[in-house]
């Protein structure tokens, strides 16, 4: 398992966000690479032909791309602590249904709440707080989405906490106020080590997308 | 061969097991776990749905999406066709999908990822726009096959010497693609990509998978009925 370890990254991604806390739960060193993505280096147009994206997870030269396949591929690499998958094939299962339904829906919806106005951003805030409360309602009393301890989609939905900032300021609405339990587990997250130095600043997130909207000459 | 034989003791297993598979008699996502729980040797109980007119049971299965395929093991659902496939794996450990060396599971997931997100899209696109929009899709088509072709070298299949993870996700186009150059005229994937070609017939002819496909004369008058839907005639 030993061997260099290099993550090809972008800070504001919370795809790369991913990686970074399964890293920092399997006390992995890695060096961090830091992409501009409008001037893209040779290492990750060679690493990632395909889809030419980050996170690019690099071990021992070799290229996995996409984050939760590298959230897994670190779990099964480094098995030996801090296990992200709980091991019933069930509860794996279900772990993966919800990190899926993570990808499948936060991402866009949060996109849609900070591209568009009016009619389309409020349609885009409903469907993003009712997504957040399908994820409450799986929580459920657990302290994190694996139990006593991270899982798997703890670290798929963690990320965007860094986000939600931004999100509130260009929606103009809480999402504490929709879902106090999520924001609660969030903070609680945010506690551990492994989180807390993988997430960007919330306010460097929003300045980071005001930019953003210049550039997109989005009001 | 391409199967290793079911032990015994995996048959009793299977005896105790309650699998039922809610699906419909064209799903391509249905399909791909049809094709695990046969290569598996799982009995499973087929249950095809309306979907105009769901069951209460497929709803109380799947609340978040409502959609098929779902599979019930031992009465706990499983939605999310990558997601039924890996847990099939996991619970049923004869003729894995998956092999044991992480790098080669990541491999495997990227492309059944890639045919989820960028082939699927983008031929849905070839086949329900048209003029300059369609143009594009198969543009962003022509794109995305070189690298699946550049992806088979030196493999027989996907998941290299036998069929895995990747193959099932990649199956629908094994019969799908006949079909849509059937109904809509369009060459889609042509001798450019000859390895893929090979895997398609591979697969098509698999002694597991042959007798699976849904019938052509129903799928063809199902798609042209689609593709008469997308494009009404001037």
């Amino acid at each position: 398992m030993e061997g260099a370890v290099v993550l090809l990254d972008f800070w504001p991604s919370m795809f790369g966000m991913r990686t970074r806390v399964a890293l920092a739960e399997k006390q992995i060193k890695y060096e961090y690479k830091e992409e501009d993505l409008r001037n893209k280096s040779e290492l990750l147009l060679q690493m990632n032909p395909v889809l030419k994206k980050i996170p690019v997870l690099i071990h021992n030269g070799k290229p996995v791309c996409e984050s939760l396949i590298q959230v897994q591929y670190i779990d099964e690499v480094w098995n030996d602590r801090a296990p992200l998958l709980p091991s019933d094939p069930y509860k794996r299962a279900t772990a993966r249904f919800w990190a899926d339904f993570v990808d499948k829906k936060i991402y866009d919806l949060g996109a849609k709440v900070w591209k568009t106005k009016g009619e389309e951003q409020e349609t885009a805030k409903k469907e993003f707080i009712e997504s957040l409360k399908l994820l409450e309602g799986e929580l459920g009393d657990k302290t994190y989405f694996g139990g006593e301890n991270l899982g798997f989609v703890d670290v798929a939905l963690i990320p965007f906490y860094s986000w939600f900032y931004a999100y509130e300021k260009c929606g103009n609405f809480s999402i504490e106020a929709e879902c106090p339990k999520l924001i609660a587990w969030a903070k609680r997250c945010m506690q551990k080590e492994s989180v807390a130095k993988s997430l960007p600043d919330q306010e460097k997130v929003y300045e980071f997308l005001l930019q953003m909207k210049k550039i997109f000459g989005i009001e | 061969m391409y199967i290793t034989p079911v032990k015994q003791e995996d048959l009793a297993n299977n005896m105790a097991e309650e699998v039922k598979l809610f699906k419909t008699w064209s799903t391509p996502f249905g399909l791909r776990v049809v094709w695990a729980l046969k290569l598996k040797g799982i009995e499973y109980e087929s249950i095809d749905e309306d979907l105009s007119n769901k069951s209460a049971l497929l709803l109380q299965y799947n609340p978040v999406y409502k959609k098929v395929p779902v599979l019930v093991h031992n009465g706990k659902p499983v939605s999310e066709s990558l997601v039924i496939l890996e847990y099939i794996d996991e619970t049923w450990n004869q003729n894995p999908l998956l092999p044991e060396d992480p790098f080669e599971r990541a491999r495997q997931r990227f492309w059944a990822k890639f045919n989820e997100e960028k082939l699927l899209p983008t031929i849905m696109a070839i086949f329900t726009k048209e003029g300059k929009d369609r143009e594009e899709a198969m543009a962003a088509w022509v794109e995305n096959l070189k690298f699946v072709e550049e992806e088979l070298k030196g493999k027989k299949f996907f998941g290299s010497e036998k069929i895995g993870l990747a193959d099932l996700v990649f199956g629908w186009m094994a019969n799908l693609i006949g079909i849509f150059e059937e109904v809509t005229g369009l060459k889609i994937v042509d001798e450019r990509y000859p390895l893929l070609l090979a895997w398609m017939q591979e697969f098509y002819e698999h002694p597991v998978i042959k007798d699976t496909w849904p019938p052509h004369d129903k799928m063809i008058i199902k798609w042209q009925a689609l593709y008469e839907n997308y494009h009404p005639a001037k």
